[in-house]
């Protein structure tokens, strides 16, 4: 049996695990980090379009600060998220992003002086502060009232995650690549750590850790068409569901990008339209601005890719040969401006259509882009229901972003996140809370019966086609439970995947010998990715409204009196063809800022009965502290700072302060 | 684009190996049928499907950004993940990255290589203090950001480390993608490290002195990466050091 201990053991290498682990390791602790993959390819690389945080250096950007990136959080989450952790999150970014700038990312920085921008289809003239030169930057990005957007050209994904891997390295950080775990150990309501299965060998070994985080990313790939990478399966997901014990939160919560390309599916970025691109139709008209006359193509991104099915719906597509499709035109972004800040977007257009994107228009259709939900946390990052177990990220459902993230809300995520869970965990391991309490008995009984679970698919006499079942899924999920979604699809949808689930308990393979058997990858992971599918659409058909990315067309208002609640998910037998689902509503009389209309979108929400008292409520504390300095406002209407670890406390500096 | 009246049939012949097995690589013929639009990604996953389920090979963002796919495309470095089997013949060779450790068939172990790179040539900002985070980050000038994003724009996917000369005679060369990564850290003014100390990482037959250039980085890089230049220009400044 063999056993590898660590203080804390960090399962996925992407952008929110690499940070975490770097505050645990500073706080003198032993971890190690899991990752399926050699960690800079995870798919945090692939963020292409940057990071939000309030630094208000550009002439655009002045006067942003946390209030406004929080107010645009919680508008764009549809008023799903968790306030205080917007508040958190808003508060700490900016930390981030110089943190970051101080470990070697090259963020793009402020030029003094005029320079010309496409605002709106138009030619303007921005003149940037002198006293800004060479400060980070910022682009526009969708949703948000401030440019606000830090990038590094359309790398920024790549250049964060490089970063703050070579901070892993430096301070020495062991990753065991090509490792997955493949379940969670733990026993009355405590983790232990984790089993994990050696890819290239095929050796089962137990990781032993006082805390084990979950940073394992989004699981796109429960979808057909989807611009996430073929790791994003969402294993750390479903393994802790697999212990009946932790929660899923807000699993129906599934963003989808307005702008991929066709068919492959992959992303251009939203920076695309932040910088001026626009989307057209058939007849080369600009639609958008015909459905959201104040935010066109720079709404939120729930908005823009229902308003482009619709507006395909309606007859407007361009018919190709992959089906319908809208383009998006960012010729009149300029070559020069393509070359320096889209150049990504300029190889994917080259290599994978073979067209040149400052000549030609791009081919988009929105695909599955994001997983809002995932582990649900308290604030600090923990397991609501599993101690010693912690997620940040993609995986995770700390709960940022409610029904709809914001573009360039998600790294700023992970890397926030990462930060206040390490030293959660740090904290957590220092505490008797921390202490190892686990016998060898506990770890031999789960390493056998995940060796028991390999050893049937290699040696059982299952008839079941692993990849069969995966396409079928994909296929419900993409057709069934989309952007459009509906009762009696989703009702089929829930019952299909039902039966695909117990048809993925007796499955078989070709290839019977153990080691780096790839058969073996998509066998042993279809039925846990049959679960979250099951998460995904369970929790939409019982979601009898709107909100963000769930649009219900036979529910198609959001109904602040009846969900303004998070569903969570738990599989607590694992016989179940169902999860269990349970509520938590969202405390209206402590928000910060209580329901109301985003600025975009439908406005036709029913009202939740406290809303008018708390909007009172508020208005009388703005009136009461009238003269009062912002902070202390806010402190007034929802104090958060309790929330804050210590290293992160303290007010964000910006140009202008009056000290 | 116009359609071909008929699709093509693509032979997919690849080099198959499972290292201990103690069987000689050999190479196997896939026949599979061209689509529309088809990378090398599809292509193998199709056989992966439909033909032998134990073949092995990595992708992961397939759109050209990770850095996983690199192999031998008729015997040329390269990303398979943006590939289009129309810009290639009707046999299409496949063979694994040299210089790393292989996996299996198609799969080479670049993660641990390119760890190695990292721990001996330090490839992070080397700075005296820690950033106060709540304070203004300090300026640096746009033009200088951008030309490190240049240089930061590396995937790591090891095809210049498969096309040097000298890394096949030399194990212990850093190749193109270290010395890049040095020119990278050099360009940084937040790095505190001097010529001195690149140096000594850098400044012999393992490094930037080992170098031929042949230049058969510079052609494959799939980045565009300006190694040409920047591996001229490293020896220069080593060299100043060197005669010190
Ligand atoms: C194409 C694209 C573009 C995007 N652009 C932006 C953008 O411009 N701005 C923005 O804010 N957001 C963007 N996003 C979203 C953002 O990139 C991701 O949400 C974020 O990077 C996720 O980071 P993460 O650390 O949570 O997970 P990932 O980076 O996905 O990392 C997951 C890690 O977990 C490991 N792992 C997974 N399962 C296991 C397992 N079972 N065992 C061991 N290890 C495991 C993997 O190997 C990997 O290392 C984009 C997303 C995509 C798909
Ligand atoms: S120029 Fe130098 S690094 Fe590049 S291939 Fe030749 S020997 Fe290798
Ligand atoms: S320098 Fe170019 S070829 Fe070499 S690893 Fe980096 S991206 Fe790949
Ligand atoms: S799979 Fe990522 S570069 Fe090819």
């Amino acid at each position: 049996m063999r056993i590898v201990y660590t203080d804390v053991l960090v399962v996925g290498g992407g952008l929110a695990g690499l940070r975490a682990a770097v505050g645990a390791r500073r706080r003198g602790l032993e971890v190690i980090i899991l990752s399926l993959v050699p960690p800079k390819r995870s798919h945090s690389a692939a963020a292409q379009g940057g990071m939000q945080a309030s630094l208000g250096n550009t002439a655009r950007g002045a006067g942003d600060n946390e209030d406004v990136h929080f107010e645009d959080t919680v508008r764009g989450s549809d008023w799903g998220c968790d306030q205080e952790v917007a508040r958190l999150f808003a508060h700490t970014a900016p930390q981030a992003v110089r943190e970051l700038a101080a470990w070697g990312v090259p963020w793009n920085r402020v030029k003094a002086g005029e320079r010309e921008v496409v605002v709106d289809g138009r030619r303007v003239s921005l003149a940037e502060r002198p006293e800004a030169h060479g400060l980070i930057a910022a682009r526009d990005f969708g949703g948000t009232k401030k440019w606000r957007t830090c990038f590094v050209s359309d790398g920024t994904g790549h250049a964060m995650l490089y970063a703050v891997s070579d901070q892993a390295v430096a301070e020495s950080i062991p990753v065991h690549e090509r490792c997955e775990a493949i379940a969670l150990i733990h026993d009355a309501g405590r983790c232990h750590g984790a089993i994990v299965r050696n890819l290239v060998t095929g050796e089962l070994s137990a990781y032993i850790a006082r805390a084990t985080c979950i940073a394992t990313g989004g699981f796109g790939r429960i979808y057909r068409v989807t611009s996430n990478a073929v790791i994003n399966e969402g294993i750390g997901a479903a393994i802790a569901l697999e212990t009946g014990v932790a929660e899923l939160g807000n699993m129906e919560a599934v963003q989808f990008h307005p702008t991929t390309i066709v068919p492959a599916g992959i992303l251009v970025t939203e920076g695309c339209r932040g910088d001026g691109g626009l989307l057209r139709d058939a007849a080369g008209h600009r639609f958008m601005p015909d459905y959201e006359p104040e935010k066109k193509e720079l709404a939120s991104r729930d908005v823009v890719s229902r308003r482009m099915e619709e507006h395909i719906r309606a007859g407007h597509g361009v018919k190709g040969r992959f089906g319908e499709h809208l383009w998006l035109d960012i010729t009149l972004l300029g070559k020069a401006h393509i070359d320096g800040r889209l150049r990504e977007v300029k190889e994917i257009c080259q290599h994978f259509l073979g067209i040149d994107p400052a000549r030609d228009l791009i081919p988009v259709r929105p695909a599955q882009h994001y997983s809002m939900g995932g582990i649900r946390t308290d604030a600090s990052g923990q397991s609501t229901r599993l101690a010693g177990l912690f997620a940040c990220g993609e995986a995770a459902c700390w709960d940022l972003h409610g029904f709809n993230r914001l573009g360039g809300n998600s790294v700023a995520e992970t890397v926030v996140a990462g930060m206040i869970v390490g030293e959660t965990m740090a904290d957590f391991v220092e505490s008797s809370a921390g202490d190892l309490q686990v016998s060898t008995a506990l770890v031999r009984e789960f390493l056998e019966w995940e060796q028991a679970r390999i050893d049937t698919l290699l040696h059982g006499d299952g008839s079941e086609n692993a990849t069969a079942l995966m396409a079928r899924m994909q296929s419900i999920m993409t057709d069934k439970v989309g952007i459009f979604r509906r009762g009696d699809l989703l009702e089929s949808a829930v019952e299909e995947l039902q039966q695909l689930l117990v048809r993925s308990r007796s499955i078989g393979i070709a290839t019977r010998r153990p080691g780096a058997n790839p058969e073996l990858v998509p066998a042993s992971r279809v039925q846990k990715m049959l679960t979250l599918a099951l998460c995904v659409a369970y929790g939409a058909l019982q979601r009898t409204e709107s909100r963000g990315a769930h649009y219900r067309e036979d529910h198609p208002r959001r109904n602040d009196a009846d969900w303004l609640k998070r569903t969570l998910a738990r599989w607590p037998d694992a016989g179940d063809t169902l999860p269990t689902l349970a509520y938590e509503p969202l405390d209206v009389t402590r928000m910060e800022l209580p329901p109301g209309w985003r600025g975009y979108g439908a406005k036709d929400a029913i009202e939740h009965p406290a809303t008018e008292a708390r909007a009172a409520e508020i208005a009388a504390i703005r009136a009461a502290f009238g003269h009062a300095d912002r902070y202390i406002l806010q402190q007034a209407l929802m104090p958060f700072e309790q929330l804050v670890p210590e290293p992160f406390r303290g007010r964000n500096e910006r140009l202008g302060d009056t000290p | 684009m116009s359609a071909p009246a008929k699709p093509r049939r693509l032979t997919l012949r690849i080099l198959r190996s499972t290292p201990g097995a103690h069987v000689e690589p050999q190479w196997q013929d896939f026949a599979i049928e061209e689509a529309e639009g088809m990378t090398l990604f599809i292509a193998l996953n199709e056989v992966r499907q439909n033909l032998d389920p134990s073949l092995q090979f990595d992708f992961v963002c397939r759109a050209g950004i990770c850095g996983s796919c690199g192999m031998l495309i008729d015997g040329r470095p390269g990303l398979a993940c943006r590939t289009l089997t129309k810009d290639l013949g009707s046999t299409i060779t496949l063979a694994p990255l040299p210089v790393f450790e292989l996996i299996g068939d198609l799969s080479v172990n670049t993660g641990k290589w390119m760890r190695g790179t990292a721990e001996r040539l330090e490839t992070w900002i080397h700075s005296q203090q820690a950033p106060a985070l709540t304070a203004m980050e300090a300026p640096m000038e746009p033009e200088l950001a951008e030309a490190i994003y240049e240089l930061d724009r590396c995937i790591e996917c090891g095809c210049c480390v498969a096309g040097c000369g000298t890394l096949r005679m030399r194990e212990d060369f850093v190749g193109a993608v270290g010395l890049n990564k040095i020119a990278r850290f050099r360009l940084d003014p937040r790095d505190a490290r001097s010529d001195e100390d690149f140096y000594d990482l850098i400044g012999d037959d393992s490094g930037v002195f080992g170098c031929m250039s042949l230049l058969g980085c510079h052609d494959v890089c799939p980045k565009g990466l300006p190694l040409q230049t920047q591996i001229a220009f490293l020896r220069r400044k080593m060299a100043v050091v060197g005669f010190k």
